[in-house]
C-alpha cells in the first residue's frame, strides 16, 4: 500500500498549531513543520524531542578547559620554567591565578565553536546544500505541515486539514 | 500565543503582516541604494584608503613615524585599540545579555549591533597588531614551539591574555552573528529573482529550511551562545583593563579598572549603536521597526552606564587622595591640571555631565539631540583612554623621561582610516545583509505589534491581569 505525503499550507501559525493538536489527539503523527520563525510550543505537539546540543557544548567546554590547563602546565611549568618578575613557575598550583583568564577563554572558545560546528553538521547546513524547505514561501509568511497517510485515507485527511484552516493542499510521494 | 501588558509600548509600528516585514527588510537588498548611501560610502572609502596608505608607510618605515617616543611609548595606538574594542562590546551586550533577560526590543537592533561589534574588533586588531613594531612577526603572539622564538609565550602576562580574549571574542561573535543570519539569508534566497543573487544567498544560507527540529536547535544554540558570550564580553574588557592595572604605574595600578572599563565600553558602544541606527533607520525607512521607544531604551542604558563611569572617575580621585600615596596623588593631579588638562576636561564634560541630560524625556526622545549626544559620548570615551595613557606616561617616576606627546600625520591617518574602514564595512553590510533579524521580529509581531496590541486592548485582553505566559 503506497503512502502519500500531504503538504498543507497555512497562512498563520495559530490554525496550524490547533490542527496539529487535533491530529495528535487522533494519534496521527505530523512528519514535519516548516515556518518562517520558531513557533513556540510546537515541539511537544508534533513530537520533536528536546535537543541535546547544550550537553555537547558543556562537553566541548570541559575539553577546552582541560586543553588550556594542559597547555599552560606544559609550556610554563614543565617544558621551560622561567622566573618572571621574581615569580618562578615552580608548580602549576602556584601560578594558577595567572592561568585563569586563558583557561576561561579556551573554555568559551571550544564550547562555542564545537557547538556551532555540531549544529551545522547535525542539521546538515553547509555552503552549497540545497534549500530544505519544500516551498519557498515558508521563509516569508506561510506555514507548511507535512502529514503522511495512506492512499485511501487521503480524502478524510484532506478534509481534516482544510477544516483546520489550511489554505492549500498538495500531494507528494512519500519516501 | 503570548500576551503582553498593554502598558508596554508596541515595538513594531503600523499595521504590519508577516509579508510586510519580509518586504521591508528585503527592500534595501533588492532595491537601489539611495544617494545618501553613495555619499557616505564614498567618504568612508576615501578615509579607508588614506588609512591604508598610512598603514603601509608605517610598516615600510617602522613605528618611528608615529608620535610615540621614549617616555610616552603607548599613545594613540592603544587609545584607539581600547576605544574600538569598547565600542564592540555593546553589540554583544544587546544580542547576548538582552537575550538572557528576554528583552524583546533587542530584536530590531541586535543584527546591526553585532555587525558593529565585528567591524569594531577588526579596527581594534589593526592597532595592536601594528604596535608590536614588526607586524609580520605577529604570529609569535601565539604559543608556537620555541624554535620560532627563544621561549614560549608568557602566560603570566595580561598582554597574552588579551591575545586569547580578543581572538576568542572576535571568532565567537562572528559565529553568533552568522548563525542568526542564516534564516534571514534563506528568506532573501527564497525570493531572489536575479540569478547571481539566488546563487549568492543560497551559498550564504547553507540550505536553511526552517523545519521545527532545526528551529528548536537554532533557539538552543542562540541561548547557549548568549550564555557563553555574556561572561566573555565582561572578561574581554576586564582583561584589556588588566593590561594597565597589573602594571606598577601610578594611576594605572588600581582594582577599580575592570568594572570601570566594562561600564565605559558599554557606554561608548551604545552611543555608537545609536549613531549607526539613527542613520540606518533614516536611509532605509525603518522607522516602524527602530522606533523612538528603541532609541529611548538605549538612551536609558547610556544614562546608567554613564553614571557608573562618572562614579568610577570620582572614586579614583577620592582613593588617590585617601591612599596617602604621593605618586598616586600626583598622577591624578597631573591628569586634571597638568599639560593635558584639556583632555581631562573634555572627558569629564562628555562622559559625566552630558549623559545626565537624558534624564529629560523630551531630550532622550529627540532624534537630533540623541545623534549629537551619541557623537559627544564617543568623543568623551576616546578622551578617557587618552587621559589614562598619555598624561600618565608623560609624567612617570623618572623626570628625565618627562616629555610631551604630539600625534603625527600618520597617527591621525591610521585612526581616520579605521573609522573609514568601519563605516565602509557597515554600509556594505546594510546593503547586502538583512539589517534586522526578521525571523525573530515576526515571532513578536502578535505580542508587540501595534495593530495586535490595539486589537487586544479593544477586546480587554491587553490588561496585565489577563496576561499570561
Amino acid at each position: 500500500m503506497s503512502k502519500v505525503a500531504i503538504h498543507a499550507i497555512y497562512d498563520d501559525e495559530e490554525p496550524l498549531m490547533a490542527t496539529a493538536a487535533t491530529l495528535k489527539s487522533q494519534g496521527i503523527k505530523v512528519k514535519d513543520v516548516f515556518s518562517p520563525f520558531p513557533i513556540h510550543g510546537i515541539d511537544g505537539v508534533i513530537g520533536v524531542p528536546r535537543t541535546r546540543i547544550a550537553i555537547c557544548a558543556f562537553i566541548y567546554g570541559l575539553t577546552g578547559a582541560c586543553l588550556a590547563t594542559l597547555m599552560m602546565w606544559y609550556m610554563m611549568v614543565h617544558d621551560w620554567p622561567t622566573d618572571i618578575g621574581g615569580k618562578p613557575s615552580m608548580a602549576y598550583y602556584m601560578n594558577v591565578p595567572a592561568f585563569i583568564p586563558i583557561t576561561f577563554e579556551s573554555t568559551v572558545l571550544c564550547a562555542a565553536h564545537g557547538m556551532v560546528i555540531t549544529y551545522y553538521l547535525r542539521c546538515w547546513m553547509l555552503p552549497g546544500v540545497k534549500a530544505k524547505n519544500p516551498d519557498p514561501r515558508t521563509t516569508d509568511d506561510k506555514f507548511l505541515m507535512i502529514v503522511e497517510t495512506s492512499e485511501e485515507n487521503k480524502s478524510t485527511m484532506e478534509a481534516l486539514l482544510k477544516n483546520g484552516g489550511a489554505s492549500e493542499i498538495s500531494y507528494k510521494l512519500a519516501h | 500565543m503570548q500576551h503582553e501588558s498593554a502598558i508596554r509600548e508596541p515595538l513594531i509600528l503600523g499595521n504590519k503582516s508577516y509579508r510586510q516585514i519580509t518586504d521591508d527588510i528585503a527592500r534595501p537588498i533588492e532595491g537601489k541604494a539611495n544617494k545618501y548611501w553613495y555619499i557616505l560610502l564614498t567618504v568612508s572609502v576615501i578615509c579607508f584608503m588614506w588609512g591604508i596608505g598610512c598603514l603601509a608607510y608605517t610598516i615600510g618605515t617602522g613605528i618611528g613615524v608615529w608620535g610615540s617616543n621614549n617616555g610616552v611609548d603607548w599613545a594613540w595606538d592603544i587609545t584607539n585599540f581600547v576605544w574600538w574594542i569598547g565600542i564592540g562590546h555593546a553589540g554583544t551586550l544587546i544580542s547576548a545579555v538582552l537575550l538572557l533577560f528576554r528583552q524583546k526590543w533587542r530584536m530590531a537592533i541586535n543584527r546591526s549591533a553585532e555587525a558593529m561589534t565585528i567591524f569594531a574588533v577588526m579596527c581594534a586588531a589593526i592597532f595592536v597588531l601594528l604596535h608590536t613594531g614588526r607586524p609580520w612577526l605577529d604570529y609569535w603572539l601565539f604559543p608556537l614551539p620555541n624554535t620560532f622564538g627563544s621561549l614560549w609565550v608568557n602566560f603570566n602576562s595580561p598582554l597574552l591574555w588579551d591575545v586569547f580574549a580578543v581572538s576568542t571574542y572576535f571568532s565567537v561573535s562572528l559565529v553568533f552573528w552568522y548563525t542568526g543570519l542564516v534564516p534571514d539569508f534563506a528568506m532573501i534566497r527564497d525570493r531572489a529573482v536575479k540569478p547571481w543573487a539566488k546563487k549568492l544567498y543560497s551559498g550564504l544560507s547553507f540550505g536553511w529550511g526552517g523545519s521545527a527540529r532545526h528551529w528548536s536547535r537554532f533557539e538552543e544554540v542562540s541561548l547557549v551562545l548568549a550564555g557563553l558570550s555574556t561572561p566573555l564580553v565582561f572578561s574581554v574588557h576586564s582583561i584589556v583593563s588588566m593590561d594597565f592595572a597589573t602594571s606598577v604605574v601610578p594611576g594605572w595600578h588600581t582594582t577599580i579598572f575592570p568594572p570601570y572599563f566594562v561600564a565605559g565600553a558599554v557606554f561608548s558602544g551604545f552611543a555608537m549603536v545609536l549613531t549607526l541606527l539613527l542613520i540606518v533607520r533614516k536611509i532605509y525607512n525603518l522607522e516602524n521597526y527602530i522606533t523612538i521607544k528603541h532609541i529611548e531604551y538605549m538612551n536609558i542604558v547610556i544614562i546608567v552606564t554613564g553614571s557608573i563611569v562618572g562614579v568610577a572617575y570620582l572614586t579614583e580621585l577620592f582613593i588617590s587622595w585617601y591612599s596617602g600615596v604621593e605618586y598616586e596623588q600626583y598622577a591624578f593631579l597631573n591628569r586634571a591640571t597638568g599639560p593635558y588638562w584639556w583632555a581631562y576636561a573634555a572627558m569629564m564634560t562628555c562622559n559625566v555631565v552630558s549623559p545626565q541630560l537624558f534624564w529629560s524625556k523630551k531630550l532622550r526622545t529627540n532624534l537630533m539631540f540623541t545623534f549629537v549626544m551619541s557623537l559627544v559620548v564617543n568623543i568623551g570615551m576616546w578622551f578617557e583612554r587618552f587621559v589614562i595613557i598619555v598624561p600618565t606616561l608623560c609624567r612617570t617616576f623618572l623626570p628625565s623621561t618627562w616629555n610631551m606627546y604630539h600625534p603625527t600625520f600618520i597617527d591621525i591617518g591610521i585612526y581616520t582610516g579605521t573609522v573609514g574602514m568601519f563605516f565602509t564595512f557597515f554600509l556594505l553590510f546594510t546593503r547586502y545583509f538583512p539589517v534586522i533579524a526578521q525571523a525573530e521580529l515576526k515571532s513578536i509581531l502578535k505580542s508587540s505589534g501595534q495593530e495586535y496590541k490595539e486589537k487586544a486592548a479593544a477586546h480587554g485582553h491587553g490588561n496585565a491581569s489577563h496576561g499570561h505566559h
